[in-house]
């Protein structure tokens, strides 16, 4: 009986044990898809592309002369000729970027990239955490993708990269004060690395700047201003929060902006509905 | 064996909530509010005069108001909040959102029990507020947060989609503008609208430009098409169905307008109003809650004004199938309020929560979009209806636009549905998106939608957005049923051996007291 009893009680509690081992899996298995969304889609995700890269680099080495006469790389000529939904290949250089993210597991950033005759937007590209650490500006990149058009901005979207070795190249900002009412005109730098000086901060829903377009929004969110030329043209101006947050100097500088001032501003040309440019920098004279 | 078996429960969720006796007046409570808001400065300061109002009323309770413009933004700081148990008090969020919140026991406030308290429920005794009773919500809207028998939060606002059409072009090609649409006029008109003069410009608008037909939420759109066909997309226990011949047929025609670009997405294109108000779009399908950006005299614009045409616009449902059977998506901001280890603080959530449905809040907030109060308190409200009455009077607070949307969604109020809830379902809401979006890229670069295109499209998004990974049985907090045989054996066994090891340790005792 002492036997039997000890046997079948150490039976029951094997099976009570591997039972409630299942249905725990069983409950818990809502609760660990919404952690693998929004936690371990990064792991998997990074794991995956790093694997990708493993691969890329892998096919690269055994085939690098075969695919760099394959791949036809348009210049920025036959770039902005070339019909929106195309199919793009162009080699550019990093300016800088907007902060890395996730989409279903799939990280992406935005990228400001520019060569010595143009700039090109690469809108939210899939990359892996580490290669966005790596491109860094300067980095000579070559990027596949289609040629899109949103509300007017340019850019390139659904796009893939690659890494070159090889030269850097960093632009410098060019000066479009003199053309600042000539959207057509700036429309031919568009994306690229600009400056303007000696802009006038106007009013915007009564103050200097607004978080978001109409101040409904939040610090930490996108800044507008409205600048002012010397002609007594209003332009709208951004701190794109996803490039420059507000721990940035430049955030900083704009909230600190009073109607009135006198400022310059250097950052890319970004186009919605019209120029609408991205600040990286501000000064207050 | 008994503790091993009470680990095995294995629930670390914290309590379900109970009302207190009475709301301590004497205690400070903080509580956190996330709203949304449409990028609308009205909407905010709507808000901050609700938290003012309310902390006038109650002296001991702080509304900190956390601004977001994004439901998304809101899901994913609520999801990672969970984690730390530093979720928010109360939120504006989607119906899809709390399934999602609810995976863990006890996060959220089940409010079955709660709207029906004599003192503290909707319209209770112990109010310092005029608030609805729970008959005076609409029923349709209230019935849209139940899940599996439970109430899970409250609508706070509801909208729908409209077609919105620019009346002046569609009459001078010809067309007359039915009170329904149809799927078939809708791409008819499109079609015709690509003629172009010999100069190259569009015969309709004289410009370069012309994208006769944007849908703005190509999800809604998918999901709205295969409602009114028939089609499957999900069912209530979550089991995805989404990959069927109707979506395929519906993707193709879909597809087929997007070849010659008749058709486009927001996501592709841009904001459908801001091609609309440039006499560059037709018909335009977005939220009634995006109507003061639709039209030639539009309160808000993201264009010059030099881009902007004059025309007429008006306001239908969005097309259907059967114009007898009318469908459309019922959407708009619901309330939900987060549990946590004091009672009182939570009480002072509810309190809050009940706040938000007063007619003020209900009636102010309506009136900046063409959202539609979710209580009949608010709707039958006389301020409310002569404000309706008002529509076309100005181009600000009655606009004509906004206000017809208004009314359609209340003339339809029957006609909306909602998809089945689940966690999960956000994710199929986006794959149907997405669907949408691949099928329209694929064809606009030259490429193929066909069978073999879709079988690929739906592998690959069903990998994307994980629905492979939903079971059957992924909803939240669903009724087990009856016990299994298997586990009945188990449990009987458990007891079978413990009155074994009982006669045992009996049989030694006595035989010891023999012996003695």
């Amino acid at each position: 009986m002492k036997k039997f009893t000890v046997v079948f009680a150490a039976a029951v509690m094997a099976v009570s044990l591997a039972a409630c081992g299942a249905e725990e899996e069983s409950v818990q298995a809502p609760e660990t898809e919404v952690e693998a969304q929004v936690e371990d889609g990064a792991e998997a995700d990074v794991q995956d592309a790093d694997a990708d890269a493993d691969a890329d680099a892998d096919a690269d080495a055994d085939a690098d002369a075969a695919e760099d006469s394959d791949v036809v790389v348009m210049s920025y000529a036959e770039f902005v000729a070339a019909d929106v939904d195309t199919e793009v290949v162009v080699e550019t250089y990093v300016q800088d970027k907007q902060g890395w993210w996730e989409n279903e597991g799939v990280g992406m950033a935005t990228f400001y990239t520019q060569d010595k005759d143009g700039a090109y937007f690469l809108y939210n590209m899939p990359c892996s955490q580490e290669d966005y650490d790596a491109m860094v500006p300067g980095t000579k990149i070559r990027v596949t993708g289609f040629k899109s058009e949103w509300s007017g901005e340019v850019e390139i979207i659904d796009a893939t990269y690659e890494i070159l070795d090889g030269d850097t190249y960093v632009a410098d900002a060019t000066d479009l004060t003199d053309k600042i009412a000539d959207a057509e005109a700036l429309a031919d730098y568009m994306n690229q690395y600009v400056s303007f000086t000696g802009l006038t901060v106007a009013e915007r829903e009564g103050g200097a700047f607004t978080y978001g377009w109409d101040g409904s929004k939040a610090q930490g969110d996108d800044l507008y201003i409205n600048l002012e030329d010397a002609d007594g043209n209003v332009y709208t101006f951004v701190v794109e929060s996803y490039l420059r947050g507000a721990d940035t100097e430049v955030y900083q500088t704009v909230e600190a902006f009073n109607v009135g001032d006198t400022v310059d501003i250097t950052g890319f040309m970004y186009w919605y509905e019209g120029p609408q440019v991205h600040v990286t920098i501000a000064t207050v004279k | 064996m008994t503790m091993l078996l009470g680990g095995c429960h294995g629930s670390s969720g914290r309590a379900g909530f109970e009302m207190p006796e009475s709301f301590d007046e004497n205690t400070v409570y903080e509580i956190d509010f996330w709203a949304k808001n449409d990028t609308n400065k009205t909407q905010v300061e709507i808000y901050q005069k609700c938290v003012e109002d309310f902390e006038a009323l109650y002296p001991n309770i702080h509304v900190n108001l956390k601004l977001y413009t994004d439901y998304s933004a809101i899901y994913n700081d609520v999801i990672t909040n969970i984690a730390t148990d530093t979720t928010p008090n109360v939120c504006i969020t989607y119906p899809d959102h709390i399934a999602t919140y609810m995976t863990g026991d006890g996060k959220i406030v089940m409010l079955d029990d709660i709207i029906n308290d004599p003192r503290y429920g909707l319209g209770g005794s112990e109010l310092r507020f005029d608030g609805p009773a729970a008959d005076e919500i609409v029923p349709k809207f209230l019935e849209e947060l139940e899940l599996n028998g439970n109430l899970m939060g409250l609508p706070f606002m509801r909208s729908s989609e409209a077609l919105y059409i620019n009346k002046t072009y569609v009459e001078a090609m010809g067309y007359e503008i039915p009170d329904i649409p149809t799927w078939d006029w809708v791409w008819e008109v499109s079609e015709a609208a690509m003629e172009k003069n010999p100069d190259g410009t569009f015969a309709v608008n004289g410009q370069d430009v012309m994208i006769p037909f944007i849908y703005k939420s190509t999800d809604n759109m998918l999901i709205t098409m295969l409602r009114q066909y028939g089609g499957g997309y999900s069912d209530e226990a979550g089991s995805i169905l989404i990959f069927n011949e109707t979506t395929g047929s519906i993707l193709k025609e879909i597809a087929s307008h997007g070849q010659t670009r008749a058709f486009s997405t927001f996501k592709i294109s841009s904001y459908p109003g801001n091609f609309m108000n440039a006499g560059q779009c037709i018909l335009a399908v977005d939220s009634t809650a995006g109507a003061t950006w639709m039209g030639s005299h539009a309160p808000l614009s993201d264009i010059h004004d030099t881009k902007k045409v004059e025309f007429e616009t008006v306001v239908r449902p969005v097309p259907q199938y059967d114009t007898s059977d009318i469908q459309m998506i019922s959407q708009g901001p619901s309330i939900c309020i987060f549990n946590k280890d004091d009672p009182q603080e939570v009480l002072a959530s509810w309190l809050f929560a009940q706040f938000l449905l007063t007619n003020e809040m209900q009636e102010r907030y309506s009136e900046t979009e063409g959202y539609v109060p979710v209580t009949l308190k608010a709707q039958n409200d006389p301020a409310y209806l002569e404000y309706l009455s008002l529509g076309g009077t100005d181009n600000g607070l009655h606009y004509q636009v906004k206000i017809d949307c208004v009314k359609m969604v209340i003339d339809n109020t029957e006609n909306t549905f909602i998809t089945p809830v689940f966690n999960g379902s956000t994710s199929l809401r986006n794959a149907a998106g997405q669907m949408v979006e691949n099928c329209v890229k694929t064809v606009r670069r030259s490429g193929t939608v066909d069978d073999e295109y879709l079988e690929q499209m739906y592998s690959d998004v069903s990998q994307m957005y994980r629905l492979g990974e939903l079971k059957a049985d992924n909803s939240i907090s669903r009724d087990l049923g009856p016990l299994p045989v298997t586990a009945k054996v188990l449990l009987a066994a458990i007891v079978f051996t413990w009155i074994c090891m009982g006669a045992y340790v009996l049989k030694e005792y006595l035989l010891k007291k023999k012996t003695k």
